[in-house]
């Protein structure tokens, strides 16, 4: 821990860094997201199994961006979100400074996108053991009662967007519940406003997704969302061959097309 | 004056049975997976148990998640509009915390400040509130620094506090005293007791004076608001699992032969909350939502509806994914002051 | 009991299919009358909240139509459709729509008896599954198409 404190210290004493973005401590042993400006809070960084959270949505928040140049320590979730976002032009070569704890202690430092490529791998990009079990076993379903299970896990959706202010990739001004020249998405939380939100938001992030999971946790009322995600990149890599998150210079695959696309439901 | 009686546990069911008697449908604490919601229940083996908690608060019982206002279509003459005529069943909520409780005074207030909130008095006209003592709390916890506390019996109706092999009733209102007469010999005589005993035990974490103090030398501290909202993601979470927060929107839905008017929960978290037309936004930075949120609950409403705004129920510290810990907040602002 | 009489909503594009479905009436084939057309430039215009807004406002099947791959008057847009549609059926199915009421085509502006063809088909598939009653169990009642009981 002491190499991530050293080199916390020194950006920010230096100036390199005007905050470092990573983990603390939390309520009840857990850990949360910290912002160090002063570097003499550096030893207040931690980093341990418990850090899960992708701090990679805070490099967008204007708040955050008003400080200065950013720090932030990274796990692969992290990096990959970092990856896509730059693929999106919102996030520039040299914005971010990346913090790599490493197994024996040290910490890594990189910035160029190059060295965030070399650090992700086209294992990070692929669905857990877990998550797969997870996918399948909904998918095994017969389709009433595919249907009856998202109904009723929608029915819980309250609205609250939490889902949606703790990814990444939702960084629109103006999202497009708020868009109401048409209303496109019901504003109240009913049945059918909860779907169409959240089918919205999955096509929206569809091949941009790079299955943090924090849609899921962020949820107050555990609705498993990121399953929704997942269905669609095990899609897009299966048909498109494409990953997110893995290239800072890649097109996103519902960009692009090849006519070697293939179909096997179109007449 | 507060009555103390005493029902066994295991006639629970049967006072179920007499609520539902006479007219009353029960709503109480419910399991969906992690989730625990109020719902509505047939008999006690529904009831969650074992609980700190809630995920989501009663609030829904006086003010939903949604509800119509009024419908309107295309009329041969013009529009047609046709009041919401729902018959609202009288509702029993069993098994809300003391601070659940007391927070529906706080919606009361807001409810009934400059206009009489008609759809809101329609229901909280209708229901009645069996409080159940808390036996357990957590780090998020906080009733005592707001004036509450796990046994605390403002704001229900009745108030059980599990003993052990029975419950101790205490019969705190006339809607309290109606039910009790429902329950008929389902209560029964007891000895004193002394609550305290088989209550949870709830540090307080701040000084509510001097937050009070504090806050109204705080507004223009920017780097105190800046550097608690921080990690705050404007996600509308606390709002919404909020038993106090009663922001709403309303919304006109309709296809082309008609609809309803709607109101919705709402957060004042949420970037766009205060856009104007004009395009202007008073509270742009998180900074400044996060010191609304805190501001109104903490100071605008106790100097304007005499009702602090927050009962320490501690689900927004629960609910929230960065661990805004609301506690360790406003202990801060009031250490910062010191 | 009249039988259940579909309703298809279709969304086709411009310059292809709803060209082709103008030469099946120039050459009076004659084919169910279940569809309502809806033309857009182009299927790369189709937002995937169409298919569900038909759903949603009575729709009991759906029609996508447009130009074959390589031949859509804009290049590319229905290349783009493609890979959306792939990915909105994968999702629909996984979240229990019925993706049997949803049908995907390329229809040219020579085609017209491929656009009678597919409309049949669609129609007496979509006659056989039913009205689409489950989805509109999710509308809440204020939205029911048809019209609120006001």
């Amino acid at each position: 821990m002491s190499a991530l404190h050293d080199t916390a210290r020194q950006l920010l004493e230096s100036g390199t860094a005007a905050v470092v973005i990573g983990y603390g401590e939390g309520t009840a042993g857990s850990a949360r997201p910290l912002f160090v400006r002063d570097a003499a809070r550096a030893g207040e960084l931690v980093f341990d199994e418990r850090c899960v959270h992708n701090l990679s949505v805070y490099l967008l928040k204007p708040e955050v961006k008003a400080l200065g140049k950013a720090a932030i320590v990274g796990q692969p979730a992290t990096l990959r979100s970092i990856l896509q976002l730059a693929s999106e032009q919102q996030v520039k070569e040299g914005d971010v400074i990346v913090l790599l704890p490493e197994t024996e202690g040290g910490v890594r430092q990189i910035g160029s996108f190059a060295e965030i490529e070399e650090a992700v791998s086209e294992a990070d990009a692929q669905l857990s053991p877990e998550e797969k079990a997870c996918l399948d076993e909904i998918a095994a379903l017969p389709r009433v009662d595919r249907w009856r299970f998202w109904q009723q896990e929608f029915t819980r959706c309250l609205k609250c967007y939490a889902c949606r202010a703790a990814c990444p990739l939702c960084y629109c001004a103006q999202c497009i519940v708020e868009v109401n020249q048409p209303q496109w998405i019901p504003v109240p939380p009913h049945p059918l406003g909860n779907m169409d939100w959240h089918l919205v938001r999955a096509m929206h992030l569809a091949g941009r997704c790079i299955g943090c999971g924090e849609c899921a946790r962020a949820c107050p009322v555990d609705i498993p969302l990121n399953l929704l995600n997942q269905v669609i990149e095990e899609e897009i890599s299966g048909q498109f061959g494409a990953h997110a998150g893995l290239s800072a210079s890649a097109s996103y695959a519902l960009s692009t097309f090849t006519t070697g696309d293939k179909d096997t439901f179109i007449r | 004056m507060i009555e103390q009686k005493r029902m066994p546990t295991a006639s629970m069911g049967a006072l179920f049975q007499r609520l539902k008697a006479g007219g009353w449908r029960i709503v109480a604490p419910r399991a969906a997976g992690d989730t625990v919601t109020f719902g509505e229940i047939e008999s006690p083996d529904e009831m969650a148990t074992g609980l700190v908690q809630t995920t989501l608060s009663s609030k829904s019982v006086v003010f939903p998640m949604w509800e119509e206002l009024f419908r309107f279509r295309h009329g041969e003459s013009g529009a047609e509009f046709r009041d919401v005529d729902e018959a609202i069943m009288p509702t029993a909520v069993v098994g809300l915390r003391p601070c659940d409780a007391r927070a529906m005074q706080a919606l009361h207030a807001v409810f009934t400040w400059d206009s009489q909130d008609e759809p809101y008095l329609r229901r909280r006209g209708r229901i009645a509130l069996l409080g159940l003592s808390c036996a357990q709390a957590d780090d998020c916890c906080f009733c005592t620094s707001v004036d509450g506390g796990p046994g605390d019996a403002t704001g229900s109706d009745l108030l059980l506090t599990a003993l052990g092999d029975d419950y101790l009733v205490e019969v705190v209102s006339d809607r309290g005293r109606e039910l009790a007469a429902l329950a008929g010999d389902l209560l029964v005589a007891g000895a004193d007791v002394d609550k305290a005993a088989y209550l949870a035990t709830v540090p307080v974490r701040f000084d509510a004076a001097r937050l009070s103090t504090g806050l109204s030398k705080a507004f223009d501290r920017e780097e105190l608001w800046l550097e608690q909202s921080l990690r705050c993601l404007g996600c509308g979470a606390c709002a919404y699992v909020c038993p106090t927060c009663a922001c709403f929107d309303i919304q006109d839905e309709a296809n082309r032969h008609g609809g309803a008017r709607v109101r919705c929960w709402d957060s004042c978290g949420f970037s766009l909350f205060t856009l104007h037309t004009s395009g202007h936004n008073p509270r742009e930075m998180q900074s400044q939502r996060w010191r609304q949120r805190i501001m109104h609950k903490f100071a605008y409403m106790p100097e304007r509806l005499q009702v602090v705004g927050c009962v320490g129920c501690g689900r927004c510290s629960r609910a929230c994914p960065v661990d805004m810990n609301l506690a360790e907040h406003l202990n801060a602002i009031v250490e910062s002051v010191a | 009991m009249a039988e259940f009489e579909p309703k298809i909503t279709a969304f086709v594009c411009t310059w292809c299919t709803y060209a082709g479905a103008d030469l099946t009436g120039t050459s009076r084939i004659k084919y169910a009358s279940n569809v309502r057309v809806l033309r857009v430039p182009c299927t790369g215009r189709i937002d995937f909240m169409y298919i569900l807004q038909a759903f949603a406002q009575g729709a009991d099947g759906v029609i996508v139509s447009g130009c074959h791959p390589a031949d859509c008057h804009y290049t590319s847009g229905n290349l783009h459709a493609r890979r959306r549609w792939v990915v909105l059926r994968r999702l629909l199915d996984f979240v229990g729509v019925d993706t049997r009421r949803i049908h995907f085509a390329w229809v040219s502006a020579a085609e017209g008896a491929k656009w009678a063809d597919l409309v049949n088909s669609v129609v007496s598939t979509v006659r056989e599954l039913g009205p689409y009653d489950e989805y509109r169990q999710a509308i809440p009642a204020h939205l029911i198409p048809g019209g609120t009981a006001a």
